[in-house]
């Protein structure tokens, strides 16, 4: 420890003092009653309301070497998993968890939950089965114009710019992949086109809300209207004049990595996308290190949180958010091109269909981080998936599937409003500068 | 380096908030830079900063004529400026906030973190400026975050150094310590622009003065100067800076603050097991560093701040969990710190802030309607009584001064009859000539018989105005003294020293 250090340390260092307290009186009986409350549904409808059958987990792929099937019964697993977060709930009421444990406890309590719930429906009759696998695959399918859109909000708010219009981005990105994918004939040339057009919303976005200082929220909201007004006249005017000509790109194919894809479960799950997933995968790690670890994201995170400070240092505090905005648009256009050519190949009329405003929950519910919304979006997507899967077994049908898919929503507004820790957006974010 | 200002003018609108400055500041001098709050000086600072494009005038560097159009080219001529409001993100390290926007990086922009804090603790040590440079900002004190405000400019090789208001968010002990390191860059040769209000610390610390009174130069005076001849070079008129006031006599308890503690959401004590007693007639002061629990006393006593614990009474009433409209109806009067923000509506008339909590009483209603005719009247009165300058009483209450808004929440405060007066940084923003007036009222108020809660930074006012003064740090009353405590025991208090025996 350096001189200059030591003498720093006596006065200098921490006011606030924050207590380690184990969470206030208030918030623990009502996270803990929540928890016992769960483990009591688990225990009592997923557990003893099931039926006689065992629960088989299979983890398909083809893998050279394959995990055995799990087969579990069908009423002990959710008796024992809902017991246990029983348990958790009560400790919680009586000692009380450390705060910075409540979203593992969450965690905790949602999956015991969810494999209780997938026991129960498939304990109605014989040999019925869930292939993990496919549900995970599912799941980052159903993720991946999450997470793009999510990585594109991220983005922008972090430089201070509040991006409302991923829906927007979304839906541009997926008409203009299918119709430059079907003119140029080449589906590279779709997801490029799918990548320019929502830069280029994301450019209006950033000439309005920077130069023009418009309200960000209002802005976005515009814009998404224009996006589906706009491709909706022309998917009519033009695509369904001459489908062939203008909305018949093709569809991306999966492209199995060689080794990696042979791995067992991991393999199959991640490695066997179409080139899209894999840009994914590099934009999450580049986007996490750009923020964090180097000159460009400093001066990005600066310019979210105190853009004034940043302007003293010299900082070009509007070129700053211009570049990022604009990025950001082209990330959300990629993850439209996913929605189109990406999947199932031509453009439908709003296809992103309230994706890039789950993709905002996510970026909020993730904390603002391209970890946390990547986390949040996979999180959506597999409640998405489930809500598909489950309506094939056997007690499964009895469920409402909207009502499952609802279920990620409510925990986001639970998130958001403060229950998993405390939540807190870039300073600056949606405030124009100079104010 | 030599760094003159020549004729700099710049207008606001048909504000003229410099009217032609000359400045000179030469290598290794501290120049103080005296004027009234809103006399123009952060205006000057922020054009030579290259935040304001001057509407005329020079700037020159050595002699040569400079452009600055952003801080960036202000900085890279060696300029650097300590911001009244400190420029410092929050949630990033110190070592963030100093390497911004001259990051060093390591290839592909990644940031070089090993070399970044090496050179911020070079920097820091060359200068006698410690800071830890691993900390979050958010995290310091004020003392050590206007460090690391400083060690910005010295990082990048400032010359000439801004030091905009600096005093105003320190303790005593901090102010001496920043007084002994501005003396030690201003002998290797770093010159110091020091912009100020405070006398004291003009005197004690600069090699020449500069008085600005509204956007000119008025005058430049020797340290040696006398407090007064400064004042009233600074406001244009003689000054009094004593409070006359008679020995307080001191009647029943009125207000009884019971062991009141208020923690944030984030679980961070704002106030613990606070307790205190005023009494009819009596001033009790609470002085302390901004942002030791004295704004949120203020407010749990008024009802805007729920408390976890404790009770407050008025006149033996417990008024604990009352709303705001309730408790100031038991007559309790509020002059809030912010007044902008708390106690005026900006774009609403003198008239109708001065009857904003009373235009439903009958006095002022005629049915449900409002009495435009009694709002008028009692506006004429007060803007008499008050001596608030306005050309009429219908302006918008943004457009007066400072020291005249002030008026105007006092005025209203003090129309209805009260037993208990809480006044927070009464003359925060008002300038000298206001100053006054407003501890007169506040005096007067006191011998009618009311109890007074007054909140302040300003030592000076405190010592003016108290009959009794408590000191708060870290939220809690750190110690009780007399009117005539010294600078010194005050200081240590304010700092978070153990009160000796004897000192009440």
């Amino acid at each position: 420890m350096s001189a200059a250090e030591q003498r720093a340390r006596p006065e200098a260092v921490v006011v606030h003092e924050v207590l380690e307290q184990p969470v206030g009186l208030r918030k623990r009986v009502v996270t803990g009653s929540l928890l016992v409350l769960t483990g009591a549904v688990t225990v009592l409808g997923w557990g003893l309301g099931s039926g006689r059958g065992d629960a088989t987990f299979a983890f398909g792929g083809d893998t050279a070497v394959r995990v055995p099937d799990l087969t579990v019964p069908g009423t002990l697993t959710p008796v024992v998993l809902g017991a246990l977060v029983v348990v958790l709930g009560l400790f919680q009421l009586v000692r009380g968890f450390r705060a910075r444990r409540g979203p593992l406890l969450v965690g905790v309590a949602v999956a015991a939950f969810i494999v209780s719930f997938l026991c129960w429906a498939m304990s109605g009759g014989d040999a019925a089965s869930i292939d993990v696998v496919r549900l995970l695959r599912q799941t980052l399918f159903l993720a991946t114009p999450l997470i793009l859109g999510a990585l594109a909000g991220v983005l922008g708010e972090r430089s201070g710019v509040v991006n409302v219009a991923i829906e927007g981005q979304l839906l541009t990105g997926a008409f203009t992949a299918a119709l430059v994918g079907s003119l140029a004939g080449s589906l590279g040339a779709g997801v490029v086109g799918g990548v320019l057009s929502g830069a280029l919303v994301g450019w209006l976005l950033a000439v309005f809300a920077i130069r023009y200082r418009v309200n960000q929220v209002i802005l976005g909201v515009v814009l998404n209207a224009a996006a589906l007004g706009f491709t909706g006249w022309a998917y009519k005017a033009l695509m369904q004049s001459d489908t062939e000509r203008f909305n018949a790109p093709g569809q991306l194919q999966a492209v199995p990595i060689p080794v990696l894809s042979e791995i067992p479960v991991l393999g199959p799950l991640l490695f066997e996308a179409n080139v899209v997933v894999y840009v994914m995968y590099a934009l999450i790690v580049a986007l996490q290190v750009v923020l964090f670890r180097t000159r460009w994201g400093l001066r990005t995170r600066a310019v979210g949180e105190h853009p004034k400070a940043a302007a003293t240092l010299g900082v070009p505090v509007l070129r700053i958010r211009y570049v990022n905005v604009v990025v950001a648009g082209g990330i959300a256009g990629l993850g439209g091109a996913f929605l189109s050519v990406g999947t199932i190949g031509p453009f439908t009329e709003n296809m992103s269909a309230g994706k890039g405003f789950i993709a905002l929950a996510a970026v909020i519910f993730g904390r603002w981080t391209p970890k946390g919304a990547v986390a949040a979006s996979l999180l959506f997507g597999f409640f998405a998936a489930l809500q598909t899967l489950v309506g094939v077994l056997p007690y499964g049908s009895a469920v409402p599937s909207s009502f499952l898919s609802a279920l990620p929503y409510l925990a986001t507004l639970f998130a958001v409003a403060g229950f998993v820790g405390r939540v807190r957006p870039p300073a600056a974010s949606g405030e124009p500068y100079p104010a | 380096m030599e760094l003159e200002l020549r004729g700099i003018t710049k207008r606001f609108g048909s504000l003229v908030a410099n009217d032609g400055i000359d400045l000179t500041v030469r290598e290794g001098e501290i120049h103080a830079l005296l004027g009234e709050n809103g006399a123009g000086k952060s205006t000057l600072m922020n054009v030579l900063y290259g935040l304001h494009a001057p509407d005329e005038g020079e700037v020159l560097v050595d002699g040569e004529p400079v452009r600055f159009s952003s801080p960036g080219d202000a900085m890279a001529a060696g300029i650097g400026m300590v911001h009244q409001h400190f420029m410092l993100v929050p949630g990033f390290t110190a070592t963030e906030n100093i390497v911004l926007g001259s990051e060093l990086t390591r290839g592909g922009g990644l940031l070089d973190r090993r070399r970044a804090r090496a050179r911020v603790l070079e920097t820091s040590e060359r200068f006698g400026l410690a800071v830890p440079p691993d900390a979050l900002v958010s995290d310091l004190a004020v003392g050590v975050q206007q460090r690391v405000e400083i060690l910005k400019a010295l990082l990048r090789e400032a010359k000439v150094l801004v030091l905009d208001e600096p005093t105003a968010v320190l303790t005593p002990a901090e102010t001496d310590d920043l007084m002994r390191v501005m003396r030690e860059l201003a002998d290797s040769g770093t010159s110091i622009v020091f912009i100020t209000h405070k006398l004291r610390e003009v005197r004690a610390v600069a090699d020449r003065i500069t008085v600005i009174r509204r956007g000119r130069v008025v005058g430049s005076a020797e340290p040696t100067a006398s407090q007064e001849e400064l004042a009233a070079l600074m406001v244009g008129r003689d000054v009094r800076l004593v409070v006359d006031k008679a020995p307080a006599e001191p009647g029943p308890p009125v207000l009884e603050v019971a062991g009141v503690r208020v923690t944030d959401p984030a679980g961070a004590l704002l106030l613990d097991d606070v307790s205190l007693t005023v009494r009819a007639g009596e001033v009790l002061a609470v002085a302390g560093v901004d942002g030791n629990g004295q704004s949120e006393l203020t407010r749990c006593v008024v009802g805007l701040q729920p408390v976890d614990a404790g009770s407050v009474r008025v006149s033996g009433e417990d008024l604990t969990g009352l709303s705001v409209r309730q408790v100031l109806q038991r007559g309790v009067g509020y002059v809030p710190e912010d007044r902008l923000h708390d106690g005026l509506v900006g774009s609403f008339s003198i008239a109708e802030n001065l009857v904003l909590d009373l235009v439903d009483t009958p006095a002022y209603s005629v049915g449900p309607s409002v009495d435009r005719a009694a709002v008028a009247r009692n506006a004429a009165e007060r803007v008499a009584e008050f001596d608030i300058r306005t050309s009429s009483a219908q302006a918008a209450v943004s457009t007066l001064s400072g020291g005249n808004q002030q008026k105007v929440v006092l005025a209203r405060e003090m129309s209805r009859p009260l037993k208990l007066l809480v006044v927070a940084q009464p003359t925060r923003g008002v300038d000298v000539g206001s100053q006054e007036f407003v501890h007169q009222r506040i005096v007067a108020e006191r011998d009618r018989g009311a109890a007074v809660l007054l909140v302040s930074t300003e030592l000076d006012e405190v010592r003016a105005l108290a009959d009794r003064i408590v000191v708060m740090y870290r939220g809690r009353i750190a110690g009780e003294v007399g009117p005539d405590a010294d600078s010194e025991q005050l200081g240590l208090l304010m700092a978070g020293a153990r009160p000796q025996e004897g000192t009440a």
